[in-house]
């Protein structure tokens, strides 16, 4: 039984009704017969001792009455006298928070059905708070009295005491900027490109190779009196010779390889093309226009009689073969590494090619009438992306990965280097001017430096979105235009002088040609311009050739 | 040279800023105390300009104050109270657990308190600092005062910002200066014009809360602490602006009336008194008696440089305000009593409407539901049993858009049991290319004096129906118009691009075979604009690259907006098209 929680006793009833000893009923006996003590009828001497303790110290002041209490704060005119000077230096300092933003239409009991999360925008509960445009969900309530309790509320109220507590504050002068600036006045005003013609404008000619890779473009030829072409170096292993008033091919010289880099000899007498291939460079007589000047160019070069006393040179002069020589090659130079470049000396004498030799000889420079070599440096610069000869002065141009060296040929010694900030230069451009030089480069920026002002470059253009592969100045002084090779081609006019002469040169953009497919992610290979027209040859890595007039 | 060596980060930004542990260092006190520090002086972390260089060099994340702020609070005052606080914490364990009731009583006697006033002061300055920033202290108050008594912070809190609030709500109610109300799923939104600075507050519906239990009570009880002495100084102070009494009594006139209707058995005499202010039925007593030219014209007083134009417009602007003030006036609402009571009769009273409710809801109510002179009828039911002739019946939606549209809407849309118009948000002002709401385009007709057919849904259902699609014609144009505006760039865009396609289509096919070449006709003012948007772009290649990325930033923007305009546009004419085709269908129905 006691197991189970129960009494012991069968018979104890623990819920017997109880019986009240003392109850609400005045008896007439006590309820115990005991008599009362003495001490209960004299009055307690400790009382009184406590009693006249506190008493005098009440009369003696030490004891007051309890100040009764104020619950209720009193509010009085704090401001009644205000004045201007009681503000302080830390109120100029003070950064009022901002005020919590002011519901919008969405936050309405009865928004307009538009502003309803459709299903799709329900991604609401999948996102982070931070992430959310808004901090509640739009509902709808037919009327006022089915809206619930918002059950964010004092959550809402609790971050906003947070974060006007905790919350850093900063004072931004350019945010005010940015509230007020109108966009149209960041666009910078320049000259309209249409008052800056002749420029070519429109593709005019389009010539499809089919599948054959252009490798490296082309030079100028013509004087503007007998027939004008250009020179096409191509991966089949040909050069090419096109007229550019008939857009036919004249010549077809077929040199083995893949043709790297092909330059005219930009001297009006010479009839003379270089070309790189492989670890050679050709020097090629086209044959083409004035019989006069081709018959002046072989005796130049055959002129030259090899001198009693054999001189070690860095690369070998070979004359061409019968054989060699029928198709129009006359001479051979065999480098001892591929060949990357060749770029003439305005002059028309003397010309460079740049070897893909890291670490070793890089940059050669030869004489074409006495079949003479040399090498510039001794120490290599780096990896050498590409030279160029200055137009007017004595300077050797030199580019490497990242930054173009200017060499004075007469003085021997380094004048300027010019740092491009770009990561890897693909090519190099001389204004005729001869005061600027523009570089393009791989990670897609345009650095265009002003030799007389500073090594750094005056501006960097970032605005393409493709590697550039090369840029071209156009050779006649006042139409100073130049072109980058990118996709799609852009063309530009610099340096253009404002009225103003107190302004800087600006550079204008003109316009940008398109019609190049790109394929296999490449765009644009090279540009060239006509010698004296507005026009403008492109080739492409679609195999076309493009002439944009 | 010479001189001593220059140490790093002793000098500039480094100095000028302090981190939070060593301020609670350098001020002594525990971290606790040192929040409510900040929060009573209102002192805030700053963001540094160079936090690298400021932090020493390192990157942690660290908040800094500004030292001078904390130099400041050295020399507050109350700073010693949260000391003596501390030890009076002490002495008061000490004495529980020895048992010594009486010490325990006396020092609960002579708890140390402490009073806010100065630093009040100190914070504004003036009395318009002070009104800037009360945003806040309202919602807390108004928050505060929903709070049971029990529990989460002291009864006497509660019962300060009760008062404090129905105090607030009596002279917004006098001053006449409530501007817009917005019912929002969060709560009610007030916004009130107080000497000219506009003063928002929100207030919750009238539920139980479900006291959430990540948030620190604490941190919103020094809030309030401070924020009700704050609002108590101001309604003082706006009180004897109006030559009101503080604490406000109710008008002797209006309290006669009360009296014999309402019985003593209500409640505590002390305790009536807030409730009958609650009811916000009865105006106040003025200090000094009511002088009766309120409307005494304000004399004009020429600025120079000021048009008359300008001081034409400023005068209609100032009888506008006028004219909203007295929007209710000489109406009669009875609430009915399912309808939140506070909130309507707050806003009705405010714009000079009266106002009561059923006797047995609340306190304060002048007259009976039987009464004939009542006008407005405010009712959240489906059906009205028994409809007196002579009164509108509404919906509670009428009284809050009339106020936020600035005059008596139409009622008809809001009989009760009818599908409601849409609550619009008073406080959006839309700019060009923002999405406007259709309904917001009616209104703003309707504000100007133009009818464009709002109330026309009891009416015959065929004509109806005629009448919305023109109308719905009407806002498709507008908004078709609105969308050309905003997409004309994006057009022009994709046209030049089929354009380039085109071309390199041909060009593609050129090169393989010959065709007999089509005469294009070319559009003289497309090429014009084609010609002006390449050179837009052209432009923008050449701009720095600062400027680029804001002007970037800045378009980025522009065309967001654009294109959540135009998706809710576009949600709209979805909906209004689902909407059509259910009435048809619906129509169809009912004929076959």
């Amino acid at each position: 039984r006691l197991q189970r929680g129960n009494f012991g006793d069968v018979n104890f009833d623990p819920y017997e009704p109880a019986v009240d000893f003392f109850s609400h009923e005045v008896r007439i006996h006590p309820v115990t017969n005991r008599p009362a003590d003495k001490r209960s009828f004299i009055p307690s001497l400790l009382e009184k001792e406590k009693v006249s303790k506190l008493v005098h110290a009440i009369k003696m002041g030490w004891i007051q009455p309890r100040k009764p209490k104020e619950n209720v704060p009193t509010f009085y005119d704090l401001w009644a006298r205000e004045d201007p000077n009681s503000i302080l230096g830390r109120h100029k300092m003070h950064v009022p928070a901002p005020k919590i933003p002011l519901p919008g239409h969405a936050e309405s009991y009865n928004p307009p059905p538009e502003f309803l999360l459709s299903p799709e925008e329900r991604s609401w509960e999948q996102q982070e708070p931070s992430e959310r445009r808004l901090n509640f969900i739009p509902r709808k309530f037919g009327s006022l009295r089915a809206v619930p309790a918002y059950p964010r509320f004092i959550h809402e109220r609790f971050e906003r005491c947070l974060d006007l507590c905790l919350c850093p504050r900063q004072r931004k002068m350019r945010r005010k900027m940015r509230v007020n600036v109108d966009p149209e006045d960041l666009i910078p005003k320049l000259p309209k490109p249409r008052d800056l013609q002749p420029f070519p404008t429109t593709q005019a000619l389009v010539r499809d190779f089919l599948g054959i890779f252009l490798l490296e473009l082309m030079e100028f030829w013509g004087t503007g009196t007998g027939p004008e072409g250009t020179a096409l170096g191509s991966d089949d292993g040909t050069v090419r010779f096109w007229e550019v008033i008939s857009a036919r091919c004249l010549r077809t010289v077929a040199v083995g390889s893949a043709v790297r880099s092909v330059a005219w000899n930009p001297n009006p007498n010479i009839c003379l093309v270089a070309a790189a291939v492989e670890d050679q460079v050709l020097l090629l007589n086209p044959a083409l226009g004035d019989r006069l000047l081709v018959a002046a160019t072989d005796q130049l070069l055959d002129s030259w009689e090899a001198p009693q006393e054999q001189r070690i040179q860095p690369v070998q002069w070979i004359p061409a073969d019968p054989e060699e020589r029928a198709k129009g090659i006359r001479l051979r130079l065999q480098h001892d590494k591929p060949v990357i470049q060749v770029t003439w000396h305005p002059k028309g004498d003397y010309w460079a090619s740049v070897v893909r030799n890291a670490g070793g000889r890089q940059v050669l420079i030869h004489q074409s009438s006495r079949c003479w070599s040399q090498d510039p440096f001794r120490r290599s610069p780096g990896l050498i992306q590409c030279v160029q000869f200055h137009p007017l002065r004595p300077y050797f141009l030199v580019a490497s990965q990242r930054s173009v060296r200017v060499y004075n040929l007469l003085r021997q010694e380094l004048t300027k280097k010019l740092q491009s900030n770009c990561q890897w230069i693909s090519s190099m451009a001389v204004h005729p001017g001869g005061d600027n030089v523009i570089c393009g480069s791989y990670d897609s920026k345009l650095a265009w430096f002003d030799l007389d002002l500073s090594t750094r470059p005056y501006r960097l253009l970032r605005h393409h979105r493709r590697a550039l592969r090369a840029v071209s100045f156009h050779r006649q002084f006042p139409l100073s235009q130049f072109s980058c090779a990118v996709f799609p081609v852009f063309l530009a006019h610099y340096p253009y002088f404002p009225v103003d002469l107190l302004q800087n040169a600006l550079l204008v953009p003109l316009k940008v040609l398109k019609g190049h497919v790109p394929t296999l992610d490449l765009g644009v290979l090279d540009v060239a311009f006509h010698p004296h027209q507005p026009w403008l040859f492109s080739s492409g890595a679609d195999g076309t050739l493009r002439l944009y007039t | 040279m010479g001189g001593l060596e220059k140490k790093k980060y002793e000098r500039g930004a480094a100095t000028n800023y302090i981190t939070r542990n060593r301020a609670r260092k350098k001020l002594q006190l525990s971290l606790p105390d040192f929040r409510r520090l900040c929060i009573l002086k209102g002192i805030y972390p700053h963001e540094p300009k160079h936090k690298k260089k400021v932090n020493k060099g390192s990157t942690a994340p660290r908040t800094f104050y500004l030292l001078k702020d904390i130099k400041f609070l050295l020399h507050e005052p109350i700073v010693n109270k949260f000391r003596e606080y501390k030890v009076f914490v002490r002495k008061l364990r000490k004495a529980y657990g020895k048992s010594e009731w009486g010490t325990v009583e006396r020092l609960k006697d002579n708890k140390p308190t402490y009073k806010l006033d100065h630093i009040v002061k100190e914070r504004y300055p003036t009395f318009i600092d002070a009104l800037r920033d009360l945003d806040d202290a309202l919602s807390m108050c108004f928050l505060f005062s929903t709070f049971p008594r029990t529990g989460k912070c002291h009864v006497q809190t509660i019962q300060l910002c009760r008062r404090l609030a129905v105090e607030f709500q009596n002279y917004v109610i006098a001053s006449r200066s409530l501007r817009k109300v917005f019912l929002s799923i969060k709560g009610i939104y007030y916004q009130a014009e107080v000497l000219g600075q506009p003063i928002t507050w929100i207030t919750p519906y009238a539920f139980a809360h479900d006291h959430p239990t990540d948030v620190d009570y604490r941190v919103m009880a020094t809030f309030t602490e401070f924020y009700t002495t704050l609002l108590g100084f101001v309604n003082f102070r706006l009180y004897q602006s109006l030559n009101l009494l503080y604490p406000p009594k109710i008008d002797s006139q209006a309290e006669d009336e009360l009296k014999p209707a309402e019985g003593k058995e209500y409640a505590m005499d002390s305790e009536s008194y807030l409730e009958r202010l609650s009811a916000l039925s009865a105006s106040l007593a003025r200090a000094v008696a009511p002088a009766h030219e309120d409307e005494v014209e304000m004399d004009e007083f020429p600025v120079e440089g000021e048009t008359a134009e300008l001081m034409d417009a400023k005068k209609k602007e100032q009888e506008a305000l006028e004219k909203h003030k007295k929007l209710f006036e000489g109406l009669r609402f009875f609430l009915n009593r399912e309808v939140p009571r506070e909130p309507l009769a707050f806003v009705i009273r405010c714009f000079g409407g009266q106002v009561s409710w059923d006797k047995s809801l609340c306190i304060g109510a002048t007259y009976d539901a039987t009464d004939p002179s009542i006008t407005h009828h405010i009712i959240d039911r489906p059906r009205v049993d028994k409809q007196v002739v002579g009164r509108y019946y509404l919906q509670p939606q009428w009284v809050f858009d009339s106020v936020n549209a600035k005059l008596c809407l139409p009622v008809a849309d809001y009989f009760p049991g009818l599908l409601l118009p849409p609550h619009l948000s008073p406080f959006v002002t839309e700019k060009e290319g923002d999405y406007i709401p259709p309904e917001k385009l009616k209104l703003l007709a309707l504000q100007r004096g133009e009818n464009p057919g709002w109330c026309l849904l009891v009416e015959e259902e065929s004509e109806e129906e005629e009448e919305e699609e023109d109308e719905e014609e009407e806002g498709d144009n507008d908004k078709e118009d609105e969308e050309e505006e905003d997409e004309s760039e994006k057009e022009e865009e994709m046209k030049l691009q089929k354009i380039e396609e085109q071309k390199m289509e041909e060009q593609k096919t050129q090169s393989n075979k010959v065709t007999a070449g089509k005469v294009r006709v070319e559009d003289k003012q497309r090429l014009e604009q084609e010609q002006q948007s390449e050179e837009k772009r052209l432009a923008i290649m050449m701009m720095k690259k600062r400027e680029k990325y804001l002007y970037k930033k800045i378009m980025f923007g522009k065309k967001r907006k654009i294109r959540e305009a135009n998706k809710l546009a576009e949600k709209r004419k979805a909906h209004d098209a689902a909407l059509k085709e259910q009435k048809k269908k619906k129509k169809k129905a009912q004929q076959a």
